[in-house]
Parts: C-alpha cells; sequence; structure tokens
C-alpha cells in the first residue's frame, strides 16, 4: 500500500509533522521502517524524513561527545575520536546495514537489535527528543522505558561522556555467527575508578529483557571495591537479577540466563 | 496516490522516473529502470542480494527510500562491465567458480567493489569482514573470499 512521504529541510517541522499525525513514523536509515514497509506493515501511512544536517553532527568536546541522530555506524567508525564506540559499531550488521543504521534509530530497534543502545545505556548517554511541546534532554534509561510513547517524538542527538581511559568501558556482543550475527546477549560496562576503587559502575545489558537494561545488582557487587577476582566473582553470581529474556532462535531464555555471568565475567576480567 | 518524479544517476546514465509513495529502490530499479542484477532476497536487509553503491557507499536497496536517491549515484552491477570486458572482480568469480547458482552473486560483487574501490590490497580478514552481510547458501564463502583477493591481486599486477 503507498504511503505518504514527506521531507522537510529543518527537523523541527519534521518533528512537527510527526507529532500531529499517529500513523506517521520517521524514517532514518530505513534498516527498520523500511523493512517494516516491505513487510507490509498497515499501521504507517506516512512517512516523515528530514534533510537537516544538524541530525547528522557530530561534536566532540574534550570530555563529552555528541552524535546527530542520523549519524550512522560507518561515520562512527571513521571518526578517530569516537575509537571508545568503534567496538559496538563494529559488532552491528555487515557494511551496508552500518553505511545506513543511525544511533537515533538503534534507540528504537527492538530485542535483539539495539547493541549500540546498550553502549549508551553503560555511558549514561542523554537523549535530546524534539516533541510536539519542544525540546528536552532525557536520561537514557527515561527513553528507553517510555520508548513506545516515544514514536510521535523525533529524537535529535545522543550525548555521553567519554570514559576517562579505553580500559574504563568494554563492550562484548555474544553471537552465534562472526563477524556478522544477532545478538544472544550484549554487555557493555562502564568502570570508573578512582584510587583503585571502582566508583559508579553500570553494566548494560541487550537482549536480556524487552529493552536493554542495567545489571544493577553487578553494579553494586562491584561498587567502592578493586577490580580483582573477588570482585569479579561477586558481580558475575548476581549478573542475572532482574533480567527477563524470553526464547528466539539465537538462544532460550534459560540460556540466557545461565551464560549472562560467564560473559560479565569475562567481560571485567578483559578474556577474550 | 500522486508519484513523486524521481531523477538520479544509474550506473553514469541520467534516469528519470515516478514512484510511488514508499517505493524502494530495488523495486525502482528493477521494475521502473529495468536493471534486474540487483536481487530481491529478504526485502528485511538480511540477506544482501540487492547491494548497491549509492555515491559509492554500498548500501541495501531494498531498505533504501527509492527517493531518497534524488540526485544522487546509484552503481550496480549493470554498471561494473566496461563494453565488452567484465570487470577484474567479475573474471576472478568466473575463474575462481565463486558463482553456483548466482543468486548472491551480483550483491557479492557489489560489496567487493566496494572495499577494493577504499582498500586496493585486503587481507583475507577484511574480506571476509567486507562481504559478512552478503549470505551465500550455495557456493560456499571460501571461493568467494578466493576470488576477491585474487582480482585485488590481479589489479596490483597491473598497476
Amino acid at each position: 500500500m503507498p504511503v505518504t512521504v514527506k521531507t522537510f529541510a529543518n527537523f523541527g517541522e519534521a518533528a512537527s509533522a510527526l507529532s500531529s499525525d499517529r500513523s506517521a513514523r520517521y524514517l532514518g536509515g530505513g534498516t527498520l521502517v523500511m523493512r517494516a514497509l516491505n513487510e507490509g506493515d498497515v499501521s504507517i501511512s506516512t512517512v516523515v524524513r528530514a534533510n537537516d544536517l544538524a541530525l547528522t553532527r557530530i561534536d566532540v568536546a574534550s570530555s563529552r561527545v555528541t552524535i546527530g541522530a542520523g549519524v550512522t555506524f560507518g561515520r562512527i567508525l571513521a571518526e578517530r575520536d569516537l575509537a571508545f564506540l568503534h567496538a559496538p559499531a563494529r559488532s552491528i550488521g555487515g557494511p551496508a546495514v552500518r553505511n545506513m543504521g543511525t544511533v537515533g534509530g538503534n534507540l528504537f530497534a527492538p530485542s535483539p537489535y539495539g547493541d549500540f543502545t546498550v553502549a549508551l545505556l553503560a555511558l549514561d548517554a542523554t537523549v535530546s527528543v524534539q516533541g510536539g511541546l519542544g525540546a528536552r534532554d532525557m536520561p537514557i534509561e527515561e527513553f528507553l522505558q517510555s520508548r513506545e510513547r516515544q514514536s510521535g517524538a523525533l529524537v535529535l542527538a545522543v550525548a555521553c561522556q567519554r570514559p576517562a581511559s579505553a580500559d574504563a568501558f568494554r563492550y562484548r556482543k555474544i553471537a552465534r555467527i562472526k563477524p556478522k550475527g544477532g545478538s544472544v546477549i550484549t554487555l557493555a560496562a562502564h568502570l570508573p575508578s578512582s584510587g583503585g576503587r571502582i566508583s559508579g559502575a553500570r553494566i548494560a545489558l541487550g537482549s536480556m529483557a524487552a529493552t536493554q537494561i542495567r545489571a544493577r545488582a553487578a553494579e553494586r557487587a562491584l561498587e567502592g571495591r578493586a577490580l580483582d577476582d573477588a570482585a569479579i566473582n561477586a558481580a558475575a553470581a548476581v549478573a542475572a537479577e532482574g533480567v527477563s529474556p524470553t526464547d528466539n532462535a539465537l538462544g532460550s531464555a534459560w540460556y540466557r540466563r545461565e551464560i549472562v555471568g560467564v560473559h560479565l565475567r569475562r567481560l571485567l576480567s578483559g578474556l577474550e | 496516490m500522486t508519484k513523486t518524479p524521481l531523477q538520479f544517476r544509474h550506473n553514469g546514465r541520467d534516469v528519470a522516473v515516478f514512484v510511488d509513495g514508499g517505493v524502494n529502490l530495488l523495486v525502482a530499479l528493477r521494475e521502473l529502470i529495468g536493471d534486474m542484477t540487483p536481487k530481491f532476497g529478504c526485502g528485511q536487509g538480511g540477506c544482501g542480494a540487492c547491494s548497491v553503491l549509492i555515491d559509492g557507499e554500498l548500501h541495501l536497496s531494498c531498505l533504501t527510500l527509492a527517493e531518497a536517491v534524488n540526485g544522487r549515484a546509484v552503481e550496480t552491477l549493470d554498471g561494473l562491465k566496461d563494453g565488452p570486458n567484465l570487470h577484474p572482480l567479475q573474471r576472478a568469480f568466473m575463474e575462481q567458480f565463486a558463482a553456483q547458482c548466482g543468486y548472491c552473486t551480483p550483491g557479492m560483487l557489489m560489496a567487493a567493489k566496494s572495499l577494493l574501490d577504499r582498500n586496493p590490497s585486503p587481507s583475507r580478514a577484511e574480506v571476509i569482514e567486507a562481504i559478512s552481510g552478503n549470505i551465500c547458501r550455495c557456493t560456499g564463502y571460501e571461493p568467494i573470499i578466493n576470488a576477491v583477493l585474487a582480482a585485488a591481486s590481479s589489479g596490483r599486477a597491473r598497476a
């Protein structure tokens, strides 16, 4: 069924068009929305696009980076300043999907997709959203919890602090096929430390619930401790607390619960 | 439903068509322009059979809104050969028996071209990475990887 395509030169007009029409969807890279249209998704009657360059901007300040929602994973991989995000960007799709898929779209990718968002959740990113009532920044957790209601809003950018060192941010995607495959589990950990002790750890998991979630019990197990075997074992032992994975072709819920601690231990101890 | 005019460069030639809203580039190429070299595999971005280059960058035509290529340059397998002469990649695919049923071949060739355009001397691992979004269900990946490496070394020999 043909849909109406509305293309705007600036994101404000696109956001208005999006918020005033419940059957409108924003088309970014196409890897989600075109896929739905190809499948004959009749809930979409209008496709909204914006050619605004503001959406594809990357701002790298000394400690904070802001990435426009329309930035593709291919572009992130080409940015030396975003090296800490290369592992999550590279773990998505093949080269063509990385040339198309965007940071903003990844926030809406349903499980088992949305690997980049796992990294952003561990990094405590902020999501800038333009809704009918104007623009606002919200913590990524709040965004993910209300994701179903956000389809009428336009994501403009995500921003996060750059990890203090390469070792302070770790990412791992468990897939059955390499180099390209869907996620069995995706893990990311931001482990800031002061005086040799972990302070403010954030551990995020993908494919372990309806949206990306934090492993809060594992975070608490690390807090205030050195990253030694005892702390790592304590975190791994409670990694499955609060998760609610489902069965799919890549792995059963039971399997995911069984192995999440194993992979968290490997991530934290830096093992391959 | 009104149709939208669309103009772009297709393998070095300007084309103009009218598309229905929401039509993807693969349908526009095959049904409106008559270029049957990009294949429909899954329509989901999972197989790579529809791969084309847009402004020199590898994209999946089935997930590209046709209107989004307005004013841009699209390159398909049909543009690879030079008159009667096959592209070195096509020759290498023949010589290395890298096509059995041939359905994945157009996408494989475009993914390989995208790699060699940026990196004329790829390692085996880089070739594997470059075709990782393209699924082959019958030939097997080894002859395809060997063909891309052979084309790269023949390109180096000529240079």
